[in-house]
């Protein structure tokens, strides 16, 4: 169907419009999964700290 | 688990049992692998037919492929909507805590579809109709659905009370799926009185069954990402909310 | 149904002795209206063109000025709790709220609208359709209104919140309501539209006292 790569990337000309489309498309696709990682990681973290908080808490007080 | 493997297609059945954070969670983690991998799979097969195996089209040229990321993404965003408000419903009614959480979890991911909709609607236009922007039914009732996933977005953000938060965000949901067709058909008559575009953005070129296909591994691909992407937010959801449960302090994740 | 006119007469009570709130909300509706010739040019033939729209848009914009009204100060002092304990169906004293509103509110647009319209240059014709689909639509925008009044109450920023979340519900009635101005002036039967409106408030008025009551339930408690 493509005789080359330079053609697939020109697109018949409207290599702006679709790469632009699937390229935020990617973009999107890839970033939230991302954001929602770091998201989960932050909580992790904010739970493994208080945990510690709490052993250190114990041992302290006994 | 014996949750994970008596898991069949449809999970009715199942969800009664799961209808817990504490029993969700582990769940979710262990299907999201393998929503990953089905979209993957969906997605190397549809853009592979959406590049190499459907033909280019007479009167659009190859550029009509936008078509192949833009409905399958208005399709999601308005699926999603459903899907959202459904378990919005279901916690309103139930009151169950995990429904409500869901619903949180698939709104970013629906308002982000919509988005992507309008995106991939504009950039099709544009070189198709000249303008980046036109005003037809379908583009306009996506951007009032955008409107309303930020709108549901935003409300829950301003609610400090989780609860509060849960139930106020469902009647939100709920009104907006009522209004959703009711919006759609308000805005085609619009664009009939007036007659605008003539041509509408998203009138399709003629199809041929291959372009069916790619959307529709296309659409395959976004819904696994949708499931995917939704189970991992409602992980951190469901840690977030239920941080001083005792199962929470248990887990393997938090004891280092 | 009783408490229902209370309600009314009660909110319609309050309003009388700080007739400045509506007014201002009032004197809104003109302000905006005047500055679009002021921003778009005077050319009659346009202003004939934009004055539904215009008209309409200023009418949703004054409508959700009004809002924060109907809820708001009587969750602020106690008031709304006591509503909500007391025996009458909570259905009917926010119906009675919601009523009372659209007469402060809605009735008001209805009876400027054709001055305004005069300014835009519509004539006598299109005057009549433009308070139809005014008195028509208000209603309606009282009652969807309230349901976003209801969502936000006590929230910081809650007025921006309330117009982000209602002015989407509110296209269809400024579609139907400045789509039927617009399509008489152009000479196309407009049973349509004005059907589609009464259709729109009967549903509005089955359902919004329902939801708002559950609305406001779950900012109570």
């Amino acid at each position: 169907m493509w005789n080359s790569p330079a053609e697939f990337f020109a697109m018949g000309g409207y290599a702006l419009y679709v790469w632009s489309s699937f390229g935020v498309c990617a973009l999107v696709l890839i970033l939230e999964p991302l954001f929602v990682r770091a998201r989960y990681k932050a909580i992790v973290r904010r739970l493994q700290e208080e945990r510690l908080a709490e052993q250190f808490d114990q041992e302290n007080i006994e | 688990m014996n949750e994970v493997n008596h898991l069949s297609k449809t999970r009715w059945f199942n969800w009664l049992k799961l209808s817990s954070p504490s029993t969700f969670y582990p769940v979710a983690g262990k299907l999201i692998p393998i929503f990953w991998i089905l979209t993957a799979i969906f997605g190397i097969a549809g853009l592979w037919v959406s590049f190499f195996v459907a033909p280019v089209d007479a009167v659009q040229g190859q550029g009509y492929r936008i078509i192949f990321i833009h409905v399958p993404a208005s399709w999601m965003s308005m699926f999603l909507y459903l899907v959202m408000a459904a378990w919005a419903g279901l916690g309103l009614v139930f009151n169950t805590r995990l429904s409500a959480m869901m619903a949180q979890a698939l709104a970013p991911v629906g308002a982000w579809m919509a988005f992507l909709s309008l995106w991939t609607g504009a950039f099709w236009g544009k070189p198709m109709w000249g303008a980046w922007w036109v005003w037809d039914a379908r583009l306009t009732s996506e951007l009032i659905l955008l409107f309303l996933y930020l709108g549901f977005i935003a409300l829950q953000a301003s609610i400090d009370n989780p609860r509060r938060a849960d139930k106020a965000g469902a009647i939100l949901a709920l009104v907006g799926v009522v209004n959703v067709p009711i919006i759609y058909f308000s805005v085609k008559w619009w664009n009939t009185l007036h007659q605008g575009a003539s041509v509408s953005v998203t009138k399709a070129p003629a199809m041929a069954q291959t372009m069916l296909w790619g959307m529709l591994l296309m659409a395959l691909c976004f819904w696994m990402y949708s499931i995917a992407v939704g189970l991992m937010r409602v992980r951190a959801i469901i840690l977030e909310r239920e941080a001083h449960a005792d199962w929470v302090r248990q887990l393997s994740e938090v004891k280092i | 149904m009783n408490a229902m006119f209370a309600i009314i007469t009660r909110d319609l009570l309050l309003v009388m002795r700080r007739k400045s709130e509506v007014l201002t909300a009032l004197f809104f509706f003109v302000v905006v209206t005047s500055l679009f010739p002021l921003g778009i040019g005077a050319d009659p033939a346009l202003l004939r063109k934009i004055a539904p729209g215009v008209i309409w848009v200023a009418a949703l914009l004054s409508t959700l000025l009004g809002l924060h009204r109907m809820f708001a100060a009587d969750y602020q002092d106690g008031t709304l709790e006591q509503l909500v304990l007391s025996p009458q169906p909570l259905v009917l004293l926010v119906a009675g709220k919601i009523i009372a509103h659209w007469l402060v509110c809605g009735l008001p647009l209805v009876i400027l609208a054709p001055i305004i319209g005069i300014q835009f240059d519509l004539d006598v014709d299109s005057l009549y359709v433009l308070m139809a689909s005014l008195l028509l639509g208000t209603p309606v925008l009282s009652l969807l209104g309230s349901i976003g009044a209801a969502l936000t109450l006590g929230l910081r920023g809650g007025s921006v919140l309330m117009s982000l979340l209602i002015l989407p519900l509110y296209v269809p009635v400024l579609i139907f309501g400045a789509g039927a101005v617009y399509a008489n002036s152009v000479g196309l039967n407009i049973s349509g539209h004005i059907s589609l409106l009464g259709a729109l408030l009967i549903l509005a008025l089955a359902f919004v006292p329902w939801v708002s009551a559950a609305a406001i339930k779950i900012a109570i408690e």
